[in-house]
């Protein structure tokens, strides 16, 4: 049952190949588990969340849109292709594992590279254009996080507060895929030097045996992983008290209803400043004339 | 790595004594068992301990999978069968020269009274860097050690390659797909019959084997059909010695003639990929046009379209349009 599949390389040094197939069925077994126990959870045991009070004078400093533009079209458009691609990367590394015979090797680096160059577009797009900080836990999140579980132990807690932009598990599930995503980005980059592409001069020598063997064996990890983390993502996707942010994932906004129920105006600011009167004219704002340009 | 030789290792033998005990026995065991038909590919991969099966399934006690029936469509022959006993056949002979050929030009007269047809059309890659234990991709690795700047391939593959290079080194097999011959395949299931040209994989959809045999199944017998009896056949094997050795190339067709004219034609080439490569294309290509000299130059250039070859097999794509021109010709004339 050793989790890694090692073998000897023709030098006699033992060496990891990759991971043990069996882990594929650990992973998606994991995946379902956790949904059929979320599931009942939600159903028999739950409680109706409940949030602080917005803290007076911490609300909308302007009027709340009827419609919260949550998701970008540049960001649906990556989450969507990015999806597509990850589908397609998982269904042809592990169908032809568990008996599902194709030719899948062309399919799975043509995906392999709309992945990276997706992942490569977000990370600029993330930095440049969205708030980057808004995806990573803060201090608030883990205290409320850690007030949340203490609720649903039935232990007293304070209240937790309303989300930003993202829900504390929407922060954590990003995490988690930054980290799957990129390992297996990573090591998928460099696993073309091991197959023909029409654009790399294919090197199998470019590392070790062991580097090669530790890369197949991360890939193998992450790829099992997110087995695992886009059945439970697909759940949530579908779940009837989360069809509103896969809504926002498709058309890019949300209710305001919604978002008063579950966001605090203060951490996500989405109000709608009113039009600004025309400014005097001043020495410190020049004016423009179109005629004889700046006066 | 091969180091003790000359010894068996422990396994469980059994011999049972119908298909039927036969494939039970490979249901109840799955990936352990090893089916042992001739022993000549088997005893290779036991006594390096390359292969560690727990179980061997010994076929040879089977007499319904031994001999050459006459049926009303053609000829149906089990796996168990020498190649021997396939070459002196009257009918295979008569009708299937080809098969005759093709089987004759297998290994050596020793090798042939043991080796049975099943067994040599299913045979493993004699890819050496396999056979000796590197872990590659077909021993369940991650690398071709025959495709690297380094790699000693000169018998290796020039087409259909994916990651692995290795060859089927078959003789029967490209006379098989050329007679359109069909497979039949026993499991604890029941039956299912393949055409040969569909009973060969290749390492793009299954990197570790060379047919579509899963663990508990089994080859038990070889239809040939009289679709291809009696036409004009060429086989020819091009090795480095003259007897015993593997294929470089070889090439197996099935032909008729009439007028002058290429009325239909099969052509099967092996050596040159991971399965029988069938030249349909070319086939389609030549059908219609007269036996002559340019329909041969035209099929040999046509064959070797998309080859790719390694460092050291480069020589495979004049040996392979030679041999394909010369099917073509009916003649071993340069």
């Amino acid at each position: 049952m050793n989790p890694i599949q090692w073998a000897t390389s023709p030098w006699g040094q033992r060496v990891p190949i990759h991971i043990a197939w069996y882990l594929i069925w650990v992973a998606a077994i994991a995946g379902l588990a956790f949904l059929i126990f979320h599931a009942i959870w939600i159903r028999y045991f739950a409680k109706p969340e409940e949030f602080a009070t917005t803290a007076p004078g911490s609300g909308p400093r302007y009027a709340i849109p009827e419609k919260i533009q949550r998701h970008s079209l540049a960001a649906r458009l990556f989450h969507w292709v990015m999806a597509a691609a990850m589908l397609v990367l998982l269904f042809t590394a592990f169908l032809p594992k568990v008996g599902v015979r194709f030719s899948w090797v062309t399919y799975h680096w043509i995906a392999g590279l709309v992945l990276i160059a997706s992942i490569i577009f977000h990370i600029f797009h993330a930095t440049f254009a969205m708030d980057f900080w808004s995806i990573w836990p803060d201090k608030i999140d883990l205290v409320d996080a850690k007030n949340r579980a203490l609720i649903m132990l039935g232990k007293s807690a304070p209240l937790p507060r309303r989300f930003a932009k993202y829900p504390f598990e929407n922060k954590m599930y990003h995490l988690a895929i930054v980290f799957a995503g990129l390992a297996v980005a990573c090591t998928g980059g460099f696993m073309l030097f091991r197959i023909h592409t029409p654009f790399l001069t294919r090197n199998p020598y470019l590392f070790s045996d062991m580097t090669w063997g530790m890369m197949y064996v991360l890939h193998g990890l992450a790829g099992v992983g997110l087995i695992t983390l886009i059945t439970v993502h697909i759940y949530f996707a579908l779940r009837p008290e989360k069809l509103v942010i896969t809504k926002s994932m498709i058309f890019g906004t949300m209710d305001r209803e919604h978002f008063l129920e579950q966001h605090d105006p203060a951490r996500w600011d989405v109000s709608e400043k009113p039009p600004s009167p025309p400014a005097p004219a001043t020495l410190e704002s020049p004016l423009i004339d179109p005629e004889r340009g700046t006066v | 790595m091969a180091v003790i030789r000359d010894v068996m290792p422990d396994f469980e033998l059994f011999q049972p004594a119908s298909t039927d005990d036969a494939v039970t026995l490979l249901a109840d065991y799955g990936e352990d068992a090893w089916v042992l038909a001739g022993g000549l590919d088997t005893f290779d991969w036991l006594k390096d301990r390359i292969k560690r099966p727990k179980v061997l399934v010994d076929l040879s006690q089977i007499s319904e999978l031994h001999g050459v029936n006459e049926t009303a469509d053609g000829l149906e022959i089990g796996a168990m069968t020498t190649l021997t006993e396939v070459v002196r056949h009257p009918t295979v002979i008569s009708k299937f020269k080809l098969l005759a050929d093709a089987a004759e030009s297998a290994a050596s007269p020793q090798i042939r009274n043991q080796g049975t047809i099943g067994g040599n059309v299913s045979q493993d890659a004699r890819c050496w860097y396999y056979r000796s234990g590197f872990p590659c991709y077909r021993a369940g690795g991650n690398i071709c050690y025959a495709d690297t700047p380094v790699g000693m391939n000169r018998e290796h593959a020039i087409l259909g390659a994916d990651r692995c290079v290795a060859v089927s080194p078959s003789d029967s097999a490209p006379a098989m797909v050329a007679l359109e011959a069909q497979m039949v395949i026993r499991s604890s299931r029941g039956e299912r019959v393949l055409d040969a040209e569909n009973y060969f994989t290749n390492p793009g959809i299954d990197i570790t084997r060379m047919t579509v045999l899963k663990p508990g199944e089994l080859l038990t017998s070889i239809r040939i059909p009289n679709t291809w009896a009696n036409t004009d056949f060429y086989f020819e094997k091009v090795r480095d010695r003259p007897v015993w050795n593997f294929p470089l190339v070889n090439v197996a067709s099935a032909k008729v003639v009439s007028g002058g004219t290429i009325q239909r034609i099969r052509i099967v080439v092996n050596g040159v990929a991971a399965h029988p490569w069938h030249l349909a294309q070319v086939e389609a290509a030549i059908t219609g046009m007269p036996a002559n000299e340019a329909t041969a130059d035209l099929a040999g250039n046509m064959a070797i379209q998309g080859a790719v070859p390694l460092r050291f097999n480069g020589y495979k794509l004049p040996l392979m349009r030679n041999l394909v021109k010369r099917a073509i010709r009916g003649t071993m004339e340069a």
